[in-house]
């Protein structure tokens, strides 16, 4: 039989060990110190989730070292496999120290305290003194109190107490580490489940909440992008304010407050109710919030051909670049003649040229400028797909000031409409917009990991601060009081988890209630006072 | 009054709670330096280390003591104070803690005034940028201290507190300083009242903690030796660890608490609770670094000394976070713009 089964008993133990290993205070220590370790670099290395630009940056601008961080994950390590596997095994351990820790505990709240030692007084705090009343007496009384300090009181025999108090420490450890997992499992749910979105709407402009009309969209893995409910919202307005008063010291032009007013309808075509959506306040709508996370100008720009025949007019959206909210983009217009026309450059606010080229000296539109050079030839040479903030110059080429090889630079005020050359037409800049930058979030693991954070500081508060203690309390006869009365000889002592300064003063303090007269007697824990009034 | 002279007031009261400080820590210096015996006869030394053991041997022994504690002493000793001590303290040493105590008051009491004058001047909490982060966690230090001196023998501590308090005001007059400005988009919320300020108070308890547990670490090294030192005056190593991690026991739920609270307004102002931004990443750190100080001292196996030097580790953590993280790292707690 031996030949059989020691080997399998080999591996369990093995695994047996494996587990009492991975469960042990030690291993959760380390972990979690590996934990803190390992989130660092995230805040070091640029992370291609919050910034793609920056990290396809760092990478280009630093050959050798990115290709390898980027294999190891350095730029994605919060989805990394090591950063998984470091919180994954401390959740392991964690589940496999709590749970029978739990059992445990729920058998101690409904075990009796423990019998009362021979000699309590011999305990780290304990009281002796000698009192009226006989020892049944006596021993109510210290029930009593006890009871009134809400310990758990019970009797083993006639002649002791013993009380119990501070289960709620172990409770709070408990839901402590419980709710841990909680938040774990809530912030994997909103991964799997969530989604998000973001659009950039300029006035105007209506959005309907349906996968096409996303400028980007991330779904979680189990999410129905064809089924998201198609509430609209139209900015109507968007409203920008900036420090505008110079006797603020390097805070002009500085943003102070951002609103865009909406119309929002649960259904399309139903009625709209006015909102606003303000950076501290998300618009909450029946499918996802919205929140107002960037704007921007899109000026409004009309193209004419030779005739005089508008070929393009609208509002075309520039991304801000610095705080004065100098911004590019692009115009395309690809039923021009004889080719496409493709215009790229800044839209200035506050426009002004300096000596390194325009620029905008304030954020709000004081004195907007176009600054624009000019493309012909095909637009989407591939049909590949591409940004609408810039152009892809690989089929197109540029147009020149006539008679030189100097490029065409456009510098047209608001209002203004500049002739294009060699008989391609007009362009208008009729005026200016703004584009609410939008983004459209559902989590619907936030209220599990919120809940669950709250409860892990209740239980965190609970454990740290609640006293787990025993008292006990022994009564024997003493000899009777001059006038024949009985007298009782109690000790009492005081037995408290970890080091608890307080322990002497909660015996004090209840001998005081119970004895008010005589607390000033002898102490104990000093041995020749105990030993004076033990017989 | 106008912003104009709030401003100033607000100043000239910070100066002078530097001013006032600089002198509590001379005097708290004072103090440790004129406790050492006078003459370094080993007979002295052998006295001071058996005052120092019997204050000891008084803190540790139950309460409850009454008359027979210390038969001559008079009844209004009889407390906390180690009356000891206090009688083999020269002086002058004695006088120069006295005057540290009184100008420490002053100084928080400046400190304070500097603080609530500068909130009047910006309409708000003055919680908006660096040197208004630095003054109100200098204040709470010194509120937290100056409180807690009340109620315990804390004069051996001034000097480790007033130190560093200077230094981060030093810091904060010369490199942080801005003038009063309205806050951008993102911060006009209550959240940043009531998670700011929770994380202000928080990091004030680490910071006496961190430096009660750097003198825990120096005390456990020289007890017991022969060396003439103050840290002779000072509590017993044991004694120091335990305050430190009282003051961590209160620190620790006030930091769950700002991340909870800062998850909870990054859902409002960014549109999710936790983007792994720079500065949410080192309150995280943080946090886990301090949960591993906790953990450490129940471990069976792990010695006290090593929990203390994670708790330290924890603050330097917090250095990072608020000194490094703040001016340097991108992120969107650092945007300007929108
Ligand atoms: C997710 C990471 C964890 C965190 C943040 C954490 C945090 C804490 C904190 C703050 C304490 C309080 C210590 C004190 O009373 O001073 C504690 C206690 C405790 N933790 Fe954890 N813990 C974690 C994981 C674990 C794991 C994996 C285990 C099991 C191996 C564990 C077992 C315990 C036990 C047994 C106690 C109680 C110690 C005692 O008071 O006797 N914890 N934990």
């Amino acid at each position: 039989m031996s030949e059989v089964t020691q080997p399998q008993l080999g591996l369990l133990g093995w695994l047996r060990w494996m587990w009492r290993q991975l469960t042990s205070m030690r291993t959760a220590l380390l972990l979690l110190l590996l934990l803190a370790i390992a989130a660092v670099p995230g805040s070091t290395f640029p992370q291609r989730s919050i910034n793609a630009t920056r990290t396809a940056q760092w990478i280009a601008d630093h050959p050798t070292a990115g290709k390898v961080l980027d294999r190891l994950g350095f730029f994605e390590v919060y989805a990394s496999p090591w950063f998984a596997a470091i919180y994954l095994l401390l959740f392991v351990s964690l589940v496999g120290c709590v749970l029978p820790r739990a059992k445990v505990h729920w058998k101690a709240l409904r075990t009796r305290p423990p019998r009362a030692p021979k000699h309590p007084d011999r305990l780290g705090a304990a009281h002796v003194v000698t009192v009226d009343g006989s020892p049944d007496q006596v021993l109510e009384q210290w029930r009593a109190a006890l009871r009134r300090s809400r310990f758990r009181v019970d009797s083993h025999d006639e002649s002791s107490v013993s009380a119990e108090k501070g289960y709620l420490k172990e409770t709070g450890n408990l839901l402590f580490h419980l709710a841990l997992i909680g938040i774990i499992v809530g912030v994997g749910w909103g991964h799997v489940f969530g989604w998000k979105g973001d659009v950039i709407l300029p006035e105007g402009k209506t959005f309907a909440n349906t996968i096409s009309r996303y400028d980007t969209f991330a779904p979680g893995p189990s999410v129905d992008v064809n089924d998201l409910t198609p509430w609209t919202v139209t900015l109507t307005r968007l409203d920008a304010v900036f420090e505008d008063d110079p006797a603020v010291k390097g805070q002009l032009g500085m943003p102070r407050d951002f609103t865009a007013h909406v119309d929002y309808a649960r259904d399309p075509g139903g009625a709209a109710t006015l909102e606003t959506i303000k950076v501290n306040h998300p618009l909450e709508t029946t499918d996802g919030t919205v929140f107002l996370l960037g704007n921007g100008y899109a000026p409004h720009i009309t193209v004419r051909d030779a005739t005089g025949t508008v070929i393009y007019s609208d509002a075309t959206p520039f991304l801000a670049q610095d705080n004065n909210y100098k911004s590019v983009g692009a115009v395309k217009v690809p039923g021009a003649t004889p080719k496409d026309l493709g215009f790229a450059g800044l839209f200035l606010p506050t426009g002004t040229i300096t000596s390194h080229g325009p620029t905008s000296i304030f954020p709000q539109p004081l004195d907007p400028y176009l600054a624009l050079t000019v493309f012909e030839g095909e637009l989407f040479p591939d049909g590949a797909p591409q940004s609408v903030y810039s152009l892809d110059t690989s089929h197109l080429t540029q147009l020149t000031q006539e008679g030189t090889s100097d490029p065409l630079r456009l510098w047209i005020k608001k209002g203004q409409t500049m002739e294009l050359p060699g008989g391609r037409g007009s362009i208008t800049f009729d005026g200016v917009d703004r584009w609410a930058g939008l983004s459209i979030r559902t989590d619907p693991g936030k209220s599990l990991t919120l809940a669950a954070a709250l409860l892990a500081l209740a239980g965190l508060i609970a454990m740290l601060t609640v006293r787990r203690r025993r008292v006990f309390v022994r009564v024997s006869e003493a000899q009777p009081g001059p006038d024949g009365s009985p007298r009782t000889l109690v000790r009492v002592g005081g037995l408290a988890k970890d080091d608890d300064e307080g322990m002497g003063e909660v015996l004090t303090d209840l001998a005081e209630r119970v004895h008010p007269r005589t607390s000033t007697g002898p102490s104990a824990a000093r041995p020749k006072d105990r030993r004076t009034t033990d017989e | 009054m106008s912003d104009l002279a709030l401003a100033q007031l607000s100043m000239a009261s910070l100066y002078s709670a530097m001013g006032v400080l600089t002198l509590a820590m001379l005097a708290y210096a004072a103090h440790l330096a004129w406790l050492l015996p006078a003459r370094s006869e080993a007979k002295d030394l052998k006295a001071a280390q058996a005052a120092h053991a019997a204050e000891r041997q008084r803190e540790l022994a139950p309460v409850g003591g009454g008359p027979t504690a210390g038969g001559e002493h008079p009844a209004y000793e009889v407390g906390d104070a180690s009356t000891e001590a206090h009688d083999e303290e020269p002086l002058r040493a004695r006088k120069a803690a006295g005057i540290a105590g009184a100008l420490s008051i002053l100084g928080t009491l400046l400190l304070t005034a500097a603080v609530v004058l500068r909130g009047l001047e910006v309409h708000r909490m003055p919680l908006g940028n660096m040197f208004e982060f630095a003054i109100t966690g200098a204040m709470f230090v010194m509120l937290a201290y100056t409180g807690w001196s009340l109620r315990r023998d804390l004069r051996w501590l001034g000097v480790f507190i007033t130190g560093p308090v200077l230094i981060t005001l030093g810091m904060a007059v010369t490199v942080w300083y801005v003038d009063a400005a309205e806050l951008m988009p993102s911060l006009k919320s209550y959240w940043l009242v009531i998670h700011v300020t929770i994380a202000t108070i928080a990091m004030a308890l680490f910071g006496i903690g961190a430096a009660i547990n750097g003198l825990y670490l120096w005390q456990d090294r020289v007890e017991g030796g022969t060396t003439r030192s103050f840290m002779n005056r000072l509590p017993a190593a044991r004694q120091l660890e335990k305050l430190a991690y009282g003051l961590h026991v209160i620190a620790f739920p006030l930091w769950t608490f700002t991340v909870i609270a800062g998850a909870i307004w990054a859902r409002q102002a960014w549109g999710s609770y936790w983007n792994w931004d720079p500065k949410e990443v080192w309150s995280f750190v943080i946090w886990v670094v301090y949960a591993a100080y906790l953990h450490a001292r129940v471990t069976s196996g792990w010695r006290r000394q090593n929990a203390a030097m994670i708790a330290l580790a924890g603050f330097a953590c917090i250095i990072v976070n608020y000194g490094i993280v703040n001016v340097f790292f991108v992120g969107q707690h650092s945007y300007s713009g929108l």
